[in-house]
């Protein structure tokens, strides 16, 4: 067992643990947190895959933009001056017991097939590159089309949360 | 505990995608819900970038030798895109539902129920 196997299994015993946090957290903003270190471990998670253009833009996007807009959604939208938002009362019996026959089921068909377990040598010099030739030359539609979503979305926000016109 | 294989990556990211379908299932509160459906789309990003690092077979036939396998690192990026959107437009609704109805539990907004 070396060094980068010990390091995998820290990072993703961290992954899935803060992700139980995140789901399981009575406190809405513990469960923020939790998924705020759930992202951390999957940026590292990424870095073991060679992606290191994705790990970046995962700690940029999700941890810098999305996780703070869940911040400011929790905070904005709490009555109780202490920031603790209590989650309701239903129970997570049912869901647990769901999730647990989802995984078994997920987890024997995993066992069924014969994976390559030999990774493709990783792109010398960074995968930052190769993924732009493809964004712009196998996937300029796909890019185009989300990028345009993108925009839309972002009005559609903009509209969504501006106040009543007062007339 | 063998080398590190495709199985570890596909088995992390089943267990953090049924705990987002736990958290989906189980919370009341509509951030909370959002936390989870963040969780099974990083789930679902891990997988693609598994698969994308262990494949030895090209989709598309490309001019650049570099990036024949880069397919699934693609699909991840406009996957968090989307996410980015979806991020976006789904705080703008839960900040209307907190004004229409002055909680966020979406088993209080019930309006339309018969």
């Amino acid at each position: 067992m070396n060094a980068s196997t010990v390091i995998f299994w820290i990072i993703a015993v961290l992954a899935v643990g803060s992700a139980i946090v995140a789901t399981y957290a009575k406190n809405i903003v513990n469960a923020a947190f939790g998924l705020f270190f759930t992202l951390l471990a999957i940026a590292g998670v990424y870095v073991f895959l060679d992606a290191d253009f994705l790990a970046i833009t995962q700690v940029v996007v999700y941890v810098g933009g999305i996780l703070v807009l869940l911040l400011f959604g929790i905070l904005l939208t709490n009555k109780n001056i202490d920031f603790v938002t209590v989650d309701g009362s239903r129970s997570y019996l049912v869901g647990t017991l769901l999730g647990a026959a989802l995984l078994v089921m997920v987890l024997s068909i995993l066992q069924l097939a014969t994976w390559n377990n030999v990774p493709t040598a990783p792109p010398p010099g960074g995968t930052t590159a190769p993924i732009g030739y493809m964004l712009l030359k196998n996937y300029l539609l796909a890019f185009e089309f989300s990028s345009v979503t993108l925009l839309a979305a972002l009005i559609g926000a903009a509209y969504l949360v501006r106040g009543r016109d007062k007339d | 505990m063998g080398p590190i294989g495709l199985q570890h990556y596909l088995v992390l990211g089943a267990i953090l995608f049924v705990l987002g379908v736990i958290g989906i299932v189980s919370r009341k509160n509509a951030v909370g819900i959002l936390i989870s459906i963040e969780l099974m789309l990083n789930a679902a990003n891990i997988n693609l970038i598994a698969f994308s690092r262990y494949s030895n077979k090209p989709i598309f036939p490309t001019t650049m030798p570099e990036a024949a396998y880069m397919d699934g690192q693609v699909f991840a990026i406009f996957v968090i895109i989307l996410a980015a959107c979806e991020a976006a437009v789904a705080l703008a609704i839960i900040l209307n539902l907190f004004n229409m109805f002055g909680t966020i539990e979406v088993d209080d907004a019930d309006t339309m129920r018969g």
